[in-house]
């Protein structure tokens, strides 16, 4: 009984995965993102524990340090809280001055800023157009999306690695001439995209309990509604990139040249990657790149999180996006498949585009 | 029956294959002999559709080949390659679920054809820990694990030590026995010649001749003959219709001369002079033939 497509693809993309789970480096990877993930969590605030302790003398500086959060010691003189600053064993002190105030700040070497900005009483304000997001959330968004879509689009370069193995070791031929090659690439991006959602699966168990230890629960509702646009555009980005990363593996032979062919692929990365990020604060910027299909699945999510998105918008990026993803596809399958059973020296994208009629330099061995 | 027709291929301007024609067997062990670069393995890999013919087509059972016909197809490339990380029986039993077998179907032949292979203490090593001529091995039961109805082997033997050819040779015959044909490619005369029923050579990309080993021996001898008698053989220098190529004591080779019949003469006359020990015609020797065609 012969295999049908969907049986090959499957049994193709089942190899990678066990292949890749066993792999000592798939593990140390993931243990790293979460030991990252963890630490900046859950550090600051182990660091910073204990609130400022402040020297204070005389009663406008009892006064005006009263509803700060600061840890208040009081002392006698100017000259002893000046020693406990010296002894480090205060952040600052805060003693007699002239007014308005009517205290002034002794620190050791830097302008305590923290402590200055809680002893300031800020006027009140008033917007006139109050965004439902401040420009930090919106930061923060952008960070952790674009971060989080750099880590599994760079993920797809697996799939370059697994593809240039099965060619330098010849296993190719005996794959091309048992299933489909089409069945093949199927398998791969079905493989890895299987792996990379169970990872993102993992972070997304493992960052909500990160946030709560580390005391960032606020933080945590702030992400979590753009999450829900983040998936499918997410999803869509990285079968493009895949297929785009099969590609750069076809055209070496050797794991040794595989750098020559996927610096393109890591400028489509990283370009979008760089440029959601220096341009968040443009507005219309970001909406040129909610559109490009290598740079929507981080800016898209973060219009709508922002409220600066109509609701169709969404809907037509991805469309856009998943117009891109099928003739990327099929233009991938094409030279992914011209370029397969070439060895030899790299191929170039115009001999594997002509399929098979292979150039004397690169031919397969007669 | 494997037909190859008038096949053709080129890269670039160089024609590689042109025109090839022959036909593999059921139950045959078809031998296909050539110098490095003759269009054996071009041959092979239009055969498994892992190349694109520039002319003529391959039929299996009178049918062209597709997809899921050549997925029964076992083939072993010149250029061997597996998973050097995967384990020898798990990348077996995968490749046969591969072809189109159930987990449990490609397990048992695997367990099978390791054990026939002298493998079977090594099915749960990775392929990359074991020596070249097993891993070799391994190339082999990767071709049979689904019970292929044709099996094409590239330089099957090239890199096993002599016991290992044994073994490797025992498993195909038994292949070809019972009923599958057997295309293997060779430059190694000497091994072709031990173990091929029918033959195909090639040069250049063109095919020289084909047909049983025995048939083209025949077709290729010359009439020549070899005579061994119990005493000097001298005497055949001078008898009529017979060129002596060689003489050593008893022992003489000629050549009927003029297209005559006088061998049955030389044998009466070797008669009338004593003992025959040795007498028939000389079959020339597959390096005889392939230099005589090439």
């Amino acid at each position: 009984m012969a295999t049908s497509f969907t049986t090959s693809a499957r049994l193709v993309a089942e190899r990678e995965v066990r292949s890749f789970v066993r792999m000592k480096g798939t593990w140390v990877g993931l243990a790293v993102i979460l030991v990252v993930l963890f630490a900046s969590a859950v550090l600051p605030r182990v660091l910073s524990d204990d609130p400022d302790e402040v020297a204070a003398v005389g009663a406008a500086a009892s006064r005006v340090l009263d509803g700060t959060g600061l840890d208040v010691r009081e002392v006698g003189s100017v000259a002893a809280a000046e020693r406990l600053v010296r002894d480090d064993k205060v952040e600052a002190a805060v003693v007699p001055g002239d007014p308005p105030s009517g205290v002034r700040v002794i620190a050791l070497d830097d302008p305590p800023t923290d402590i200055v900005a809680a002893l300031a009483t800020a006027p009140p304000v008033d917007l006139l157009e109050r965004s439902s997001v401040t420009s930090n959330e919106r930061q923060l968004v952008i960070q952790v999306f674009a971060f989080m879509f750099l880590l599994f689009a760079a993920g797809g370069a697996a799939i370059a690695q697994s593809t240039v193995i099965e060619k330098q070791t010849r296993i190719v031929e005996i794959l091309v001439s048992t299933i489909p090659i089409r069945a093949l690439l199927t398998g791969k991006i079905v493989g890895h995209a299987v792996l990379t959602l169970a990872q993102v699966a993992v972070i997304a168990v493992a960052a909500p309990i990160a946030l709560t230890v580390g005391g960032h629960r606020d933080l945590l509702s702030v992400v979590a509604p753009a999450l829900g646009w983040f998936v499918p555009f997410m999803c869509l980005g990285f079968v493009l990139l895949a297929s785009i990363w099969a590609v750069a593996g076809s055209l070496v032979s050797r794991q040794e040249d595989l750098g020559s062919s996927t610096g393109l692929v890591m400028l489509l990365i990283l370009g979008p990657y760089f440029a959601v990020v220096f341009f968040a604060e443009d507005p219309t910027a970001m909406s040129v790149l909610s559109y490009v299909p290598f740079s929507a699945a981080v800016a898209m999510p973060v219009r709508l999180f922002a409220g600066e998105a109509h609701l169709w918008e969404p809907l037509v990026a991805l469309g856009l996006l998943g117009g891109t993803l099928v003739l990327i596809v099929l233009l991938a399958s094409r030279l992914y498949a011209g370029s397969l059973m070439q060895t030899g020296a790299r191929v170039k994208l115009r001999n594997a585009w002509a399929r098979q009629s292979a150039s004397p330099s690169a031919q397969v061995r007669t | 029956m494997l037909k190859v027709s008038t096949i053709s291929r080129s890269f670039g301007d160089r024609r590689v294959v042109d025109g090839v024609s022959f036909d593999v067997r059921p139950g045959r062990m078809t031998g296909f002999l050539g110098a490095n670069g003759s269009g054996k393995t071009t041959t092979m890999r239009i055969i498994l559709g892992v190349l694109e013919p520039h002319g003529g087509s391959v039929t299996w059972r009178g049918a062209p080949v597709t997809q899921s016909v050549r997925q029964r197809f076992g083939y072993m490339p010149e250029e061997r390659g597996l998973y050097p990380k995967m384990k020898v029986a798990e990348q077996v039993t995968w490749l046969g679920q591969l072809h189109g077998l159930s987990h449990e179907k490609a397990s048992a032949n695997t367990a099978l054809l390791l054990a026939q292979l002298e493998l079977d203490d090594r099915a749960g090593d990775r392929l990359e820990a074991l020596s070249l001529g097993n891993q070799q091995r391994v190339q082999v039961a990767a071709a049979l694990v689904h019970d292929p109805d044709l099996l094409i082997l590239d330089e099957p033997f090239s890199g096993l030590d002599p016991l290992a050819i044994d073994t490797v040779l025992g498993v195909l015959r038994e292949r070809a026995t019972a009923g599958v044909p057997v295309l293997f490619s060779s430059h190694q005369l000497a091994v072709v010649e031990r173990l091929c029923d029918d033959l195909v050579i090639i040069s250049e990309g063109v095919i020289k001749a084909s047909g049983g080993r025995e048939e083209l021996r025949a077709q290729h001898g010359s009439a020549r003959f070899e005579l061994v008698v119990d005493s000097d053989a001298g005497w055949l220098r001078d008898h009529p219709g017979v060129r002596v190529v060689d003489l050593d004591g008893p022992r003489a080779v000629f050549d009927l001369v003029n297209g005559g019949r006088a061998d049955q003469q030389v044998l009466a006359a070797a008669l009338d002079r004593g003992g025959v020990r040795r007498f028939g015609p000389l079959l020339p020797t597959l390096d005889e033939i392939f230099k005589e065609v090439v």
